[in-house]
C-alpha cells in the first residue's frame, strides 16, 4: 500500500532532521529554524475579509486573470465552491483535490498536480475577484442574473495617459492572487486552480512577481523596486488604527445596490513595464529628483530619515526642494483629499523583449474602498504631470471587486448569489 | 509525437471478500508477486527479472543503471505495436510501467541513448483464472465497443488507402497539383480519425506521418509532410521543387506504407482501455498540433485534421459510452456536452466542403478553440477510469 505522502508530514520530518544537523551550530540552526518557520506559516482562508490584503506581504506572486466560458449561473456557483474547497485545503499546506497527487486510482489523472509535495503552506495566501464582465458583457447583456448587482463603481478603468494596453494581459471576468513565501507554493495554487475550472472559466493572463515592492506591516523592511529605490515607505499598515475601515474595506453603505460587497475590496492590477536600461543611465541627483527621495536611504528629499515625513513648502534657492513633478508629491495623500491605497505589488521580470531589453517592471496592486476616489484621479495625475511616467509603460490593465472573506461552510462571493 | 495507443492501464482486480480462506489471499498473493518484475536497464543489457507472468496486471519496476537516458518498452508479438511504455528514465532513476497485459507472446525492450530498436528479450503472458474480468453485463457492451471500434479502424484505413491511391496518381502526373491539393486534407481525415491507432505502429508512423521540424539530423524526411511542401512551396526558403522522379519515390513510398498499414489493422485487436485511451490520445493530438497550426505548417489545412480527430475521439468515446453510463453517467453527460461545444466552433469554421485556412483564424477564435479543447480534455482524462471501473 502506498504511505501517503503529507506535505505537512514531510514537513515535521525535515524540522527534526535541522534540528539534528544543526546541534553543533547553535546561531545557523536559529537561522534555519526562523526561516523554516516563515514558511511552515499559514493563515486561515475563512474570516470577516479574504486573507491576501493586510496579511504581510509574502514574497512571491502567481496572479491569474480568467475569463468565465460557461453560460450557466449553476456552473458559476459550482466553480466558486470547487475554487474554495480547493483553496482551502492548499492554504493550510493540503493538495488541491480530496485525494492528493499519489495517493488515487492509477488509471485515473492525480486530483494535485504534485509540485507542491514535501513544501509547507509557505504562507500561501489565495483571494478571488469579481470583474465587470463577470455582471455585464460587452454589449450590456446581463450573463448571469447579477446586473443589477453590480457596484456602481466596477467598470472597466478609464484610458489614462501613456497607457499601451494589451488585452491579452489585461481585464478579466474573475481573478485570482496567489501569494506566497516559495515561488513553487503560489504557481501551484493557480495552476491547479485553472485546471479545475476548465469547461467553466479560462485563463486569459496571468503573471508572475517576485520581491515584494511594498510592506502592509510595521514589522517588515521597506523593499526595493527595480528602479533601484524602497518602494511603498507611506504604504497602509494593517497596525495603523482605522486607516483599513476608511481606505480599504467596503462599508455597507457605500453602495445599495451592492451590498454584498460590504467588508470587500476593490482590487486594481497595473502591469507597468519600466524602460530599464534608459533609467539606468540617468545621473543618481535625477533618478532622485523624480522619485522625491534618496536612493539609499529613502528620506524624502527634504528630510533625512526614510520615515520623515515629505515636506512640500520646503524649498532650495527659487525651487520646490521636492519638484512639482517628484513622484512622491504627484501622488502623495495630501493632494488627493487624503486618499490612501493599499499597495501589494511585486517586481516582475519576463525575460527580455525581442531587442534584448528586459521586459521587466512593476505589477502595480492596489487595494481600495473605492477606485472612483482612491485610484483613478491618482492615476491621472500621475499620467499627466509625474516625471517617473518617462520611464514607465502600462501593459496591462485590470480591476475587480473582491468580496468579503467567509465563514464556515461558504464559499467565496456567495453574499453575491444569495 | 508519439502516443501509446496501449497506454498503461490497471483494471482494478476485484476484492477477495471476507470469507475466503487465508489460503486464497495467499495465493493471490503469489500470482501478484509473480506479476511484479524489475528491470535494471544498463548501457549494454536490460535484464528482466523473469521471461513470463500470468496474465492481469503487470508491473515493470525499471532502475537505470546505465549513464544515458533510457525508456522501457512492452511490445506486442510483432515486435512493433506498444503495448505499454515507459520514457525519460535518467541515470540512476527508477520508474514503473503498469499495464495490463492478455495472455500472449511479447517483447521487453530497454532503449539506452532512446535510439534504435533497443535491447529486446521475448516475454510470454500465460493464461490466468485470476486475470481481471469484467461482469457479464458489462462484457456484452465492451464485446460490442471492441467490435465496432475495430470495424471503424478498417473501414477508415480502407478509405485512406482509397483516396491515397487517387491522391498519389495525380501527384505523379505532373499537371494535376490543383486536384492534389483539393484531395490532400480529405484524404488525411482518414488518417487522422484513427491517428493514434497508425501511431502505435512505432516503424510506419515516422515514415508517413513526421513533419520536417521532427526531423532527426540525417534521417530522410519521407511521406504527407514531405509532399505537402512540395505541392505548397510558397512560403519555403529557397525551395527546390522536386523532380518527376523523386515525386513518384514519395508517392510510391507513401502508397507502400499505406497499403502495409491497412493491412496490419486487419487483425488488430483492441481492449477497452486501447478505445478510451485513444479517445483522450486523439484530443492530445489535436491540443498540441492543430490548435497551434503546427500540423500543416504548409498547406494550413489544420482544421480538417482537428475535425478528423475530433471524429475519431467521438467515435471512440461512443462506442465506450453505454459502460460510462453504467458507471458514471455524469461523466457521460458532461462530456457528450463538451464534444457538442467543440463541434458548434469548428461548424462556425466551414468553407464549402472543408474549412477555412488555420491562417485566416483570429487570435480570439483561435483562444476559443483552445479552451473548448482544454473544456472537453480534462473530463475526457477520467474517461480509462470509467469503463474500467
Amino acid at each position: 500500500m502506498t504511505p501517503r505522502v503529507s506535505r505537512r508530514g514531510l514537513l515535521g520530518g525535515g524540522l527534526a532532521a535541522a534540528g539534528v544537523a544543526g546541534a553543533f551550530t547553535v546561531g545557523r540552526l536559529t537561522d534555519e529554524a526562523a526561516a523554516q518557520e516563515a514558511l511552515d506559516r499559514s493563515y486561515a482562508f475563512r474570516g470577516a475579509h479574504q486573507a491576501g490584503i493586510l496579511t504581510p506581504v509574502q514574497d512571491r506572486l502567481h496572479f491569474a486573470a480568467f475569463d468565465v466560458t460557461t453560460a450557466e449561473r449553476d456552473e458559476l456557483v459550482s466553480l466558486l465552491q470547487d475554487w474554495t474547497a480547493a483553496a482551502e485545503r492548499m492554504t493550510a499546506g493540503g493538495s488541491a483535490g480530496e485525494i492528493g497527487p499519489v495517493e488515487g486510482n492509477p488509471v485515473l489523472p492525480p486530483d494535485d498536480t504534485g509540485e507542491a509535495i514535501g513544501l509547507p503552506a509557505s504562507g500561501l495566501t489565495i483571494t478571488f475577484g469579481f470583474g465587470p464582465g463577470l455582471f455585464t458583457d460587452d454589449d450590456g447583456n446581463d450573463r448571469f442574473g447579477l446586473a443589477d448587482r453590480r457596484p456602481e463603481a466596477l467598470r472597466r478603468l478609464p484610458h489614462f495617459p501613456a497607457d499601451q494596453l494589451v488585452p491579452e494581459r489585461s481585464f478579466g471576468d474573475l481573478c485570482i492572487q496567489a501569494c506566497a513565501d516559495d515561488p513553487q507554493v503560489a504557481v501551484h495554487a493557480i495552476r491547479n486552480l485553472a485546471r479545475i475550472a476548465f469547461g467553466r472559466a479560462a485563463v486569459r493572463w496571468s503573471q508572475l512577481g517576485f520581491g515584494r515592492t511594498s510592506s502592509t506591516s510595521t514589522t517588515q523592511a521597506t523593499p526595493r523596486n527595480l528602479f533601484g529605490f524602497k518602494d511603498g515607505t507611506a504604504n497602509l499598515k494593517a497596525e495603523e488604527d482605522g486607516a483599513a475601515d476608511e481606505h480599504v474595506w467596503v462599508s455597507a453603505e457605500d453602495d445599495p445596490r451592492a451590498d454584498w460587497l460590504a467588508g470587500g475590496s476593490y482590487l486594481v492590477s497595473r502591469r507597468m513595464n519600466m524602460t530599464i536600461e534608459v533609467w539606468d543611465r540617468q545621473p543618481l541627483v535625477d533618478q532622485e529628483r523624480f522619485i522625491g527621495r534618496t536612493k539609499g536611504e529613502g528620506a524624502p528629499l527634504t528630510g533625512t530619515d526614510e520615515l520623515d515625513e515629505p515636506d512640500f513648502e520646503a524649498v532650495t534657492g527659487t525651487s520646490p526642494t521636492m519638484a512639482v513633478d517628484a513622484h512622491v508629491r504627484v501622488v502623495h495623500p495630501d493632494f488627493h483629499d487624503g486618499a490612501r491605497m493599499l499597495r501589494r505589488g511585486y517586481n516582475f521580470v519576463d525575460g527580455t523583449d525581442a531587442l534584448g531589453g528586459l521586459d521587466a517592471g512593476l505589477f502595480f496592486i492596489a487595494y481600495v474602498r473605492d477606485p472612483r476616489t482612491h485610484f483613478i484621479p491618482i492615476q491621472n495625475a500621475m499620467a499627466t504631470s509625474d516625471a517617473l511616467m518617462e520611464y514607465l509603460k502600462v501593459t496591462g490593465s485590470a480591476l475587480f471587486a473582491v468580496p468579503a472573506g467567509i465563514a464556515e461552510g461558504e464559499y467565496v462571493g456567495q453574499a453575491l448569489f444569495a | 509525437m508519439r502516443t501509446t495507443l496501449l497506454a498503461a492501464a490497471l483494471l482494478t482486480v476485484p476484492v477477495v471478500t471476507a470469507c475466503t480462506s487465508n489460503a486464497t489471499t495467499e495465493d493471490a498473493g503469489s500470482a501478484d508477486a509473480a506479476r511484479d518484475l524489475t528491470v535494471n536497464s544498463s548501457d549494454d543489457a536490460c535484464e528482466v527479472s523473469g521471461g513470463e507472468a500470468p496474465a492481469g496486471t503487470l508491473s515493470f519496476d525499471v532502475t537505470n543503471t546505465g549513464s544515458q537516458v533510457t525508456e522501457f518498452y512492452l511490445l506486442a508479438e510483432d515486435g512493433l505495436r506498444i503495448v505499454g511504455e515507459v520514457e525519460n528514465i535518467g541515470p540512476d532513476v527508477n520508474r514503473k510501467l503498469t499495464v495490463n497485459a492478455p495472455a500472449g507472446e511479447y517483447f521487453t525492450a530497454c532503449k539506452p541513448g532512446m535510439v534504435g530498436e533497443g535491447l529486446r528479450s521475448g516475454f510470454t503472458v500465460t493464461e490466468s483464472d485470476e486475470a481481471p474480468e469484467l461482469t457479464a453485463s458489462d462484457q456484452e457492451l465492451v464485446d460490442e465497443a471492441l467490435t465496432n471500434y475495430a470495424g471503424y479502424v478498417k473501414d477508415q484505413t480502407a478509405q485512406l488507402l482509397a483516396k491515397t491511391q487517387e491522391f498519389v496518381e495525380l501527384y505523379k502526373a505532373g499537371d494535376s497539383d490543383d486536384e492534389a491539393r483539393a484531395l490532400y486534407p480529405d484524404a488525411r481525415t482518414h488518417w487522422e480519425r484513427t491517428e493514434t491507432v497508425a501511431e502505435s505502429f512505432g516503424d510506419l508512423d515516422p515514415q508517413m506521418d513526421l513533419r520536417e521540424a521532427d526531423l532527426e539530423p540525417g534521417q530522410e524526411w519521407t511521406g504527407w509532410h514531405r509532399i505537402e511542401k512540395d505541392l505548397w512551396p510558397a512560403e519555403a526558403q529557397k525551395y527546390r521543387a522536386l523532380t518527376p522522379e523523386e515525386r513518384a519515390f514519395f508517392a510510391d513510398d507513401l502508397l507502400a506504407n499505406t497499403e502495409e498499414l491497412n493491412s496490419r489493422v486487419q487483425d488488430l485487436e483492441y481492449t477497452i482501455d486501447d478505445i478510451a485511451n485513444g479517445s483522450r490520445g486523439l484530443l492530445e493530438e489535436v491540443a498540441v498540433g492543430k490548435v497551434t497550426g503546427e500540423e500543416e505548417f504548409w498547406s494550413h489545412t489544420d482544421l480538417w485534421d482537428f475535425q478528423a480527430n475530433v471524429d475519431g475521439a467521438r467515435v471512440a468515446f461512443d462506442g465506450v459510452k453505454p459502460i460510462v453510463e453504467q458507471n458514471d453517467p455524469d461523466l457521460a453527460d458532461t462530456l457528450t456536452q463538451r464534444f457538442d461545444e467543440l463541434q458548434v466552433l469548428l461548424d462556425a469554421q466551414r468553407d464549402g466542403d472543408g474549412f477555412v485556412l488555420y491562417t485566416d483564424l483570429s487570435q480570439d477564435e483561435i483562444k476559443a478553440f483552445s479552451d473548448s479543447v482544454n473544456a472537453l480534455s480534462e473530463p475526457l482524462s477520467m474517461l480509462t477510469a470509467a469503463v474500467v471501473a
